[in-house]
């Protein structure tokens, strides 16, 4: 049988596992610290998962090698039961990303040395519940509509003067750097699950970029010819093995993709935002790399979330 | 302001295939067409110039855009004349290269994309979209099933070119096809697409057993 690399994941593959394994041991030095055997246990057994659930996706899929047919049914099997595992705080990485996105919310940064609780992410200034099922937004004192990202840039700006250089530099985190925006979106988005996404585009700009978005999505162009649409406009269409939601309209496949966002990725042991998804969806378009909150990515997310209106949220949640 | 956004709004929800299909000839309206390009500008503002060409769209791919992949009968016409014009033959007549060279470019995603070094070599990634070889399960369906696509057809040499011409342009056949246009933008080379046209058409190929 012949493994042929299929993208850059194949590189970090090995890596990858060990940066698991490393995370199930944080994850149960955690536990310890909070004293409770059965947590203990549940780590133990959610570490052993992890790379067990891991190794078959990355033969699965990642690598997209020949599997036979029976193992592909054992897979949805593996993956059910994986998936019953996203809910379980203890036994997800990305709940290391709230803790520390907490810690920065309330640390003192920046020339004026006071943190970001006055920050009005949608709902007041420091109201963090719900706030996420409702961006992107306007906002009036930017007079801009603004996805999370961008907003928490424009408050580390004005509120903290905080040198966002810096932070930029971490825009995606790796196993040696964390970055600041991933932790504080998995913090603040955390916020608003269990309610649903509300997106009314009651707004003029909301509107236009709303109509940027949908046209954005349909653009074709570079060396292979791919919009968006090419790969997210059937229903139930796979790429290789991998299921591919069809974003087009509103309703379940929209609602359940932003739903989970943001995630933790385990084929990059990281957990990722939004911004680096799409980032990576241009990236197999062959387009160069997009400019992190510019507006054409908030457009896309607009089109995106309100395609998802009344959908669920459940963050930050698990995916390959 | 408000009523140039309202423009801007009303413009780009002329893309829409209904409200396309009726106007039939005329571009996206200037206005929509402009802010959609502003943004994509300022999307790659920070891309250096040998990239920034990728984000200029050919005439093909600005059509297909505007119709949502679903143009009027008169502009499908032009896009297919167009894009038939530009499929080159291999001179000697002979569309069939190796198939076991064809098979790897067939299971090779890679070449192109920013995070790949500049000399990777590309691949066509054909089973990300279709079903080849019965004994390769790990296939998308983006695309229809090529198994034993030679041998349904009578091995036949007609069938071979028309098949080398479709992996070279998807879009002279079917214009707004959703298949990159492998040859037009030298993704693969023509050996490279005879490669895969023989994993299609050769009698030892695994996709015809
Ligand atoms: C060449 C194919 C391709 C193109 C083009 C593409 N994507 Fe994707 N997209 C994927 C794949 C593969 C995934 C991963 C699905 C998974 O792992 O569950 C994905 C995932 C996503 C997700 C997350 C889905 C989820 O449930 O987690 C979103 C949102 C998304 N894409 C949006 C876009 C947008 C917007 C564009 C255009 C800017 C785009 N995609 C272009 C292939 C593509
Ligand atoms: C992004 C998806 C995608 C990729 C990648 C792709 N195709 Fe296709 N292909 C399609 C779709 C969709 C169709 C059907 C529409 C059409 O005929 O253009 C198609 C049609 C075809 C057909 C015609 C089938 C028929 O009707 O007889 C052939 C042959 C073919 N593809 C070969 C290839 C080969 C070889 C490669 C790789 C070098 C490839 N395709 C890569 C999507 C794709």
């Amino acid at each position: 049988m012949t493994i042929i690399c299929r993208s850059y994941l194949c590189r970090t593959a090995r890596s990858d596992l060990l940066g698991i394994e490393e995370r199930g041991a944080l994850l149960i030095g955690k536990a310890r610290r909070a004293g409770s055997a059965l947590q203990q246990e549940k780590f133990k057994s959610a570490g052993t998962w992890f790379v067990l659930v891991y190794v078959l996706f990355a033969t699965a899929a990642v690598l997209g090698m020949g599997i036979e047919g029976p193992k592909a049914a054992d897979t949805e099997d593996e993956i059910k039961r994986y998936r019953e595992m996203i809910n379980d705080p203890m036994a997800n990485p990305a709940y290391l990303n709230v803790d520390r996105g907490e810690e920065l919310w309330k640390l003192p940064r920046g020339n004026k040395g006071v943190s970001l609780e006055t920050c009005d992410i949608g709902k007041g200034p420091g109201v963090l519940e719900g706030a996420y099922a409702e961006l992107p937004r306007y906002f009036s004192d930017a007079n801009k509509v603004m996805d999370l990202e961008q907003r928490l840039l424009w408050c580390m700006e004005t509120v903290q003067q905080l040198d966002t250089q810096e932070i930029l530099s971490r825009k995606f985190g790796t196993p040696s750097a964390t970055s600041d925006m991933e932790d504080l979106v998995a913090y603040i988005a955390n916020k608003s699950n269990g309610m649903t996404f509300h997106i009314p585009l009651n707004d003029a700009q909301e509107q236009e970029a709303y109509a940027i978005g949908e046209a954005l999505f349909y653009r074709r162009g570079s060396l292979l010819d791919f919009s968006c649409a090419t790969c997210h406009s059937a229903d139930g269409a796979r790429i290789r093995t991998t299921q591919l939601p069809n974003l087009t309209k509103p309703g379940k496949d929209a609602q359940e993709t932003m739903g989970s966002w943001p995630t933790y990725r385990v084929s990059q042991s990281q957990m990722r935002t939004m911004q680096n998804r799409l980032w990576d969806c241009y990236r197999q378009m062959r387009m160069p790399p997009p400019e992190y909150g510019s507006a054409g990515l908030t457009a896309l997310m607009i089109y995106l979330a309100r395609q998802a209106d009344g959908g669920p949220i459940n963050v930050p949640s698990i995916k390959r | 302001m408000l009523a140039r956004r309202a423009a801007i709004v009303a413009a780009l929800f002329c893309g829409t295939t209904a409200a396309a299909q009726e106007m039939k000839s005329g571009s996206l309206p200037e206005q929509g067409a402009s802010a959609l390009e502003r943004y994509v500008a300022e999307m790659w503002s920070g891309a250096d110039a040998d990239w920034k060409q990728r984000l200029q769209q050919d005439e093909t791919q600005a059509q297909c855009s505007r119709f949502r992949n679903n143009p009027p009968d008169d502009i499908a016409e032009a896009i297919r004349k167009r894009e038939a014009a530009t499929i080159a033959l291999p001179e000697d007549g002979n569309v069939l290269g190796r198939w076991q060279d064809g098979e790897k470019i067939a299971q090779n995603g890679r070449g192109g994309q920013f995070s790949d070094a500049p000399d990777t070599v590309r691949g066509g990634n054909c089973y990300a979209c279709h079903e080849m070889a019965k004994s390769e399960a790990s296939f998308g369906t983006l695309g229809p099933s090529l198994a034993e696509y030679g041998k349904l057809r009578g091995f036949s040499a007609e069938a071979a070119k028309e098949t080398f011409a479709k992996i070279y342009n998807s879009q002279a056949t079917l214009p707004c096809s959703s298949m990159p246009r492998f040859g037009v933008h030298g993704f693969l080379t023509a050996q490279q697409i005879k490669d895969v046209t023989a994993y299609l058409f050769d009698r030892e190929s695994p996709v015809n057993k």
